[in-house]
C-alpha cells in the first residue's frame, strides 16, 4: 500500500462528488418512505397516539365482575318558580345519597356536588342527564368522583345549558370490582390462538428437519463428489424411477384395497397389526443376515429379494391396518371421551395421514429401489460386457432415459399451463431428450464414470437457493390458495421455508466435517450408507441440532405473524383486532406473543447449552 | 502375495505423485515405505485399497487385480486391509468401542447399521483388541477424550477388528513422541509376527526401520529409488533417497 496522500483538485472534487451523491441519495430516500414529522406534531396524531399507548398499556386480560351503585338526584335548571318541588333528600338513611348545592341552579352555574354512604374508595362519573326520564341514558358532562375511606365524596360540576321546566337529574354511578379476577374472553381466544401457533411452528419445524436431513447430504460437495457411476448404470437408475414409482403405486394401491376389503373391523385390525410385523421381521431376519463372509449363491439372492418383496408387501398392509385401527379408534374416542375429545381427534387424523401417505412412501421407495437395482444393473454389465455391447446398451438407454426426463418436464408444464399443444410438451422434449441421449452416448467412452454426483448436487444447490429466496409469507399466500386458508396452509410454508434453508445450513455442517474420519470408514470397506452412519453423523449432530434450534426460534417468530396473511396461529386474531381498533385486545395478543417467544428462546438456549 | 506393477499416479493438478512404481510384497513381511514428505507414500498406500484411484498400473493380491475390482468386490477386498493413519482418524465426538467396532462394517449387511447394531460376537472381539493394545478401561469414553498414543491404539485395534490380511499404516507413529512410538511399533511388529499379516508402513525416521522392517522402499517425487534390506542403505544411498543436502543423524 502506498501512503502518500497527495493534496489534489481531482481527489477533492471527488470527495466533493461523493457528498453531494450521497445527499441525493438520502433525499431521495426520505422523499419515498415519506419522512413528514409536521404530521407527528399535529395534535389529532398526538391525541390517537396516546390513546392507542394507554390502550396497549391495559391488555384485555383480567376482568373482575363489577356492582354499581347509581343515585339519581332530581334538579331543576333554571330554578322553578315554586320552590317546594325540591324535595330534601332523606338523610336519615344508611342507602347511598347524594346533596347538590345549590338545590336548583341557572344553566351554565357551578354547583357543588356531594355524596354520602357509598362504599369507601370507589370511583364513577358524575353526569347531568337531561329530560325528565331518570333512567335515560344519554348523558352530558362528566365529573370524575372519588370516595374516602368513609364512603363520601365532593365535586363540583358545571350544569350544563339545558334549562327546562321539568325536573332533569344529576346522576352519579360508582363502580367497584367484587370477587376474584377472571380471563377475558380475549384471553381465552389468545390462548386458543398462542397454543396453535405453537403447534404450528413445532410442526412446520419437525417436518422441515425430517426433509432437510437428506436433502443436506445431496446437496454436500464432500459426498456428492466421489458419486461416479458409468452412462449405462445412470440411464438405467433414471429409467427406474419413474417406472419404479408406477409400479410401487398400483401395487401399494391394490394392497390398499385389499386392506379395505379384508380389515372391516377392530379384531382383523388388532391381528394383523400384532401378528404380521412378526412375520416381517422374521423374513426380514433371514434374507438379510447381519454378517455375511462369502457371498452367497444367484438362486439363494432372487429367494432374498421375494422375501424382501413380500415383507415390504406385507409392511404397507400393516400400515393401512394402522391407519384403519387409528381412524376407527378415534372416531370412538371423540364420542366418547367428552373433553378429551381432542385425543380422539388426533388418532383419527393420524390414521388419515397414513392411508394418504402411504401410497405415496410406497411409490417413492418402489421407486428408489428399482431405480438403485437398474444402477446396479448397469454398474455390473458395464463392468462385464464387452465394449461393443456397452456402447450399444448406451445408445438405447441414453435417449431413452433423456426423452423421458425430458417428458416429464414437459407434462408438468403441460399441467401447470395447460399448452395443450403435444409439440411442445411431448414430441418435441421428446425428440430433443433422444437427440442430447444420442449425443452423449456416442461421446463418452463405454467404461468411463461420470460425476453424476456432481450434478445431482448443482441441480439440488440451485433449486434450493432459487426456494430459499422466496420469503415464507409469499410461500403461505401461495398455499393459502392451494389449500384454503388457516393453520395448515401456514404449516405447509413454514415447513418448506424449513426445509430449504436448513437443507442449506446442514449441507454447509456436511462440507466442513473431517475427511480424516471418512477415509478411514471407508478402508474398513463400509459402503455409502454405512459410511455416513458412521462417519459423518457423529461429526454433524451437534451443529444439526443447534441449527434446528435456530430454526424452531424463527418458525415461533414466523407463526406469529403468518396468520397476517390467513395462515393461521395468533397473527389473524391481532390483525383483526388492530383493524377494529380494538387496541386492548391487540395488546393481550402481542403480550402472548412477547412470552412466548421469549420462553421459546429461553428453552432452546437451555437445550442448546444442554446437548452442544 | 501383493504386486505392484507400473503404478502411476497424476492427480488432478497435474501432480505426479507416484511414477511407474513396481515391487513385490511376499505374504507375512513387514515392509517399510520411505522418502521425503510429498514423494508419494501415502498416495502408494491409499492405491493399495484404492482409496485413490491409480492412473495406471496394476496392484495385483494372489493374482486377483485390485484396480480392476468392481464397487462390491471391493468391499470384499478393503476389509481384508487394515489401514492406520497418522492422524488416527478417529471418529471423534463416537465412543471407543463404536470406533473400534466400525472395523467390521466391511462385513455387516449395511441394513443394520442403519439401527446401529453389530453382533453379539463383535462387540466381544472389540473388547478383545482392546485388551490386547491395552486400553480396556476406555472402552466408554469418547474418542477425542484419549491421549494421541492411546487413539493410535484405538486407530488399531479398528484396524484389528477387519481380520486383516495387510495392514497399511501411514506414517503411525510421526504424531507421537518417540517414547510412544515404540509401543505403536511393537503392536504392528506383534500383529506382523504373531498373527502373520503382511505390513506395509511409511516411516520417517531410519532407526525404526532398521529396528522394525525386514524390507524397505524408498521413493522420491513418485519413483522407486530404492528397494532391499534396510542393512543396505549405505551413505551413497541415503543421499540418493533424500537428497544431495541431507545429513544422516544418530
Ligand atoms: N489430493 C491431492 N490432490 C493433488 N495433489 C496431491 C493430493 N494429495 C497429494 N498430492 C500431491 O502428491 C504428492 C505426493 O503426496 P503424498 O502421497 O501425500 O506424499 P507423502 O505421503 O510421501 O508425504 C505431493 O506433491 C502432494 O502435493
Ligand atoms: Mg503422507
Amino acid at each position: 500500500m502506498n501512503n502518500n496522500k497527495k493534496p489534489s483538485l481531482w481527489n477533492s472534487i471527488k470527495v466533493g462528488l461523493l457528498t453531494f451523491l450521497t445527499l441525493m441519495i438520502f433525499a431521495y430516500g426520505f422523499q419515498v418512505t415519506k419522512v413528514n414529522l409536521e404530521e407527528l406534531r399535529s395534535e389529532r396524531r398526538q391525541e390517537s397516539f396516546v390513546r392507542i399507548m394507554r390502550a396497549l398499556a391495559r391488555p384485555e386480560i383480567f376482568e373482575y365482575e363489577q356492582v354499581e351503585e347509581v343515585v339519581n338526584y332530581p334538579f331543576y335548571t333554571p330554578c322553578p318558580p315554586d320552590q317546594s318541588v325540591l324535595l330534601a333528600p332523606d338523610i336519615n338513611t344508611l342507602e347511598p345519597y347524594i346533596i347538590v348545592t345549590p338545590a336548583c341552579a341557572e344553566p351554565g352555574a357551578i354547583v357543588q356536588v356531594e355524596g354520602f354512604n357509598f362504599a369507601p374508595n370507589t370511583t364513577g362519573p358524575v353526569r347531568f342527564v337531561p329530560g325528565n326520564d331518570p333512567s335515560n341514558v344519554v348523558t352530558l358532562g362528566r365529573e370524575n368522583a372519588k370516595t374516602d375511606i368513609n364512603g363520601d365524596f365532593t365535586v363540583s360540576m358545571e350544569i350544563p345549558k339545558r334549562p327546562s321546566d321539568d325536573v332533569q337529574y344529576i346522576r352519579v354511578i360508582l363502580r367497584r370490582n367484587v370477587g376474584a379476577p377472571h380471563f377475558t374472553q380475549t384471553a381465552h381466544d389468545t390462548w386458543d390462538k398462542i397454543i396453535e401457533t405453537v403447534f404450528l411452528a413445532l410442526l412446520a419445524t419437525v417436518l422441515g428437519t425430517i426433509l432437510a436431513i437428506p436433502l443436506s447430504f445431496i446437496a454436500a460437495r464432500n459426498l456428492m463428489k466421489t458419486v461416479k457411476s458409468p452412462l449405462t448404470s445412470i440411464a438405467l437408475s433414471t429409467l427406474g424411477w419413474p417406472l419404479g414409482m408406477l409400479i410401487g403405486f398400483i401395487a401399494i394401491r391394490w394392497v390398499g384395497n385389499f386392506s379395505a376389503a379384508i380389515g372391516s373391523n377392530i379384531l382383523v385390525n388388532l391381528a394383523s397389526i400384532l401378528i404380521l410385523p412378526l412375520l416381517i421381521q422374521f423374513g426380514l431376519r433371514w434374507a438379510m443376515p447381519q454378517v455375511e463372509t462369502t457371498t452367497p449363491s444367484q438362486s439363494m439372492k432372487f429367494a432374498r429379494i421375494g422375501i424382501i418383496l413380500l415383507s415390504a408387501l406385507l409392511g404397507f398392509y400393516v400400515f393401512f391396518q394402522l391407519a384403519s385401527l387409528a381412524m376407527r379408534l378415534g372416531n370412538t374416542l371423540q364420542a366418547s371421551l367428552g373433553s378429551f375429545g381432542f385425543l380422539g381427534f388426533f388418532l383419527f387424523q393420524m390414521g388419515d395421514i397414513i392411508a394418504i401417505l402411504t401410497p405415496s412412501i410406497g411409490a417413492l421407495a418402489a421407486g428408489g429401489t428399482l431405480s438403485s437395482i437398474l444402477g446396479r444393473l448397469g454398474q455390473q454389465s458395464s463392468e462385464r460386457l464387452p465394449i461393443p455391447a456397452i456402447k450399444t446398451l448406451n445408445l438405447i438407454l441414453t435417449p431413452a432415459a433423456i426423452a423421458m426426463v425430458f417428458v416429464l418436464i414437459g407434462q408438468v408444464l403441460e399441467w401447470l399451463y395447460e399448452f395443450d399443444t403435444p409439440l411442445y410438451t411431448l414430441w418435441g422434449p421428446m425428440a430433443i431428450g433422444a437427440g442430447l441421449g444420442l449425443l452423449l452416448a456416442v461421446m463418452t467412452k463405454p467404461k468411463e464414470s461420470l460425476p453424476i454426483g456432481l450434478l445431482i448436487y448443482s441441480v439440488t444447490r440451485t433449486i434450493l437457493n432459487a426456494l430459499r429466496s422466496v420469503e415464507a409469507l409469499v410461500m403461505a399466500i401461495v398455499f393459502v390458495i392451494a389449500v384454503g386458508i388457516g393453520p395448515f396452509a401456514g404449516t405447509l410454508a413454514l415447513g418448506l421455508h424449513t426445509i430449504v434453508s436448513l437443507a442449506k445450513l446442514y449441507s454447509e455442517q456436511v462440507e466442513s466435517i473431517l475427511a480424516g474420519p471418512l477415509e478411514a470408514i471407508q478402508a474398513t470397506g463400509a459402503n455409502r450408507l454405512q459410511t455416513i452412519i458412521y462417519a459423518v453423523v457423529p461429526q454433524i449432530v451437534p451443529p444439526y441440532i443447534s441449527y434446528t434450534m435456530y430454526r424452531w426460534d424463527i418458525n415461533v417468530r414466523m407463526s406469529t405473524i403468518i396468520g397476517f396473511v390467513g395462515g393461521g396461529g395468533i397473527g389473524f386474531l391481532l390483525q383483526q383486532n388492530i383493524n377494529l381498533l380494538n387496541y386492548r385486545a391487540a395488546s393481550a395478543q402481542m403480550l402472548a406473543i412477547a412470552i412466548v417467544v421469549s420462553l421459546m428462546d429461553y428453552i432452546s438456549s437451555v437445550l442448546r447449552e444442554k446437548v452442544v | 502375495m501383493l504386486q505392484i506393477k507400473n503404478l502411476t499416479k497424476i492427480y488432478d493438478g497435474g501432480v505426479k505423485a507416484l511414477d511407474n512404481v513396481s515391487f513385490d510384497v511376499p505374504d507375512g513381511q513387514f515392509l517399510a515405505v520411505i522418502g521425503l514428505s510429498g514423494s508419494g507414500k501415502s498416495t502408494l498406500l491409499r492405491c493399495i485399497n484404492r482409496l485413490i484411484e491409480p492412473t495406471e498400473g496394476q496392484i495385483l493380491w494372489n493374482g486377483e487385480d485390485i484396480t480392476a475390482a468392481s464397487q462390491e468386490e471391493m468391499r470384499r477386498i478393503r476389509r481384508k486391509i487394515g489401514m492406520v493413519f497418522q492422524h488416527f482418524n478417529l471418529v471423534h465426538r463416537s465412543k471407543v468401542i463404536t470406533n473400534v467396532l466400525a472395523g467390521r462394517l466391511g462385513y455387516i449387511n449395511p441394513a443394520w447399521s442403519l439401527i446401529n447394531r453389530f453382533p453379539k460376537e463383535d462387540i466381544e472381539k472389540a473388547i478383545k483388541q482392546l485388551e490386547r493394545v491395552g486400553i480396556a478401561e476406555k472402552a466408554n469414553q469418547r474418542a477425542d477424550e484419549l491421549s494421541g498414543g492411546q487413539q493410535q491404539r484405538v486407530g488399531i485395534a479398528r484396524a484389528l477388528m477387519q481380520d486383516p490380511q495387510i495392514m497399511l499404516a501411514d506414517e503411525p507413529v510421526a504424531s507421537l513422541d518417540p517414547v510412544l512410538a515404540h509401543s505403536i511399533m511393537s503392536h504392528l511388529e506383534d500383529i506382523n509376527k504373531n498373527d502373520g499379516v503382511t505390513v506395509l508402513c511409511s516411516l520417517h525416521f531410519l532407526d525404526l526401520v532398521h529396528r522394525y522392517a525386514d524390507k524397505v522402499v524408498a521413493l522420491n517425487e513418485g519413483k522407486l529409488v530404492f528397494e532391499g534390506l534396510p542393512k543396505d542403505i549405505d551413505d551413497e544411498k541415503f543421499k540418493e533417497i533424500y537428497g544431495r543436502d541431507a545429513e544422516r543423524v544418530g
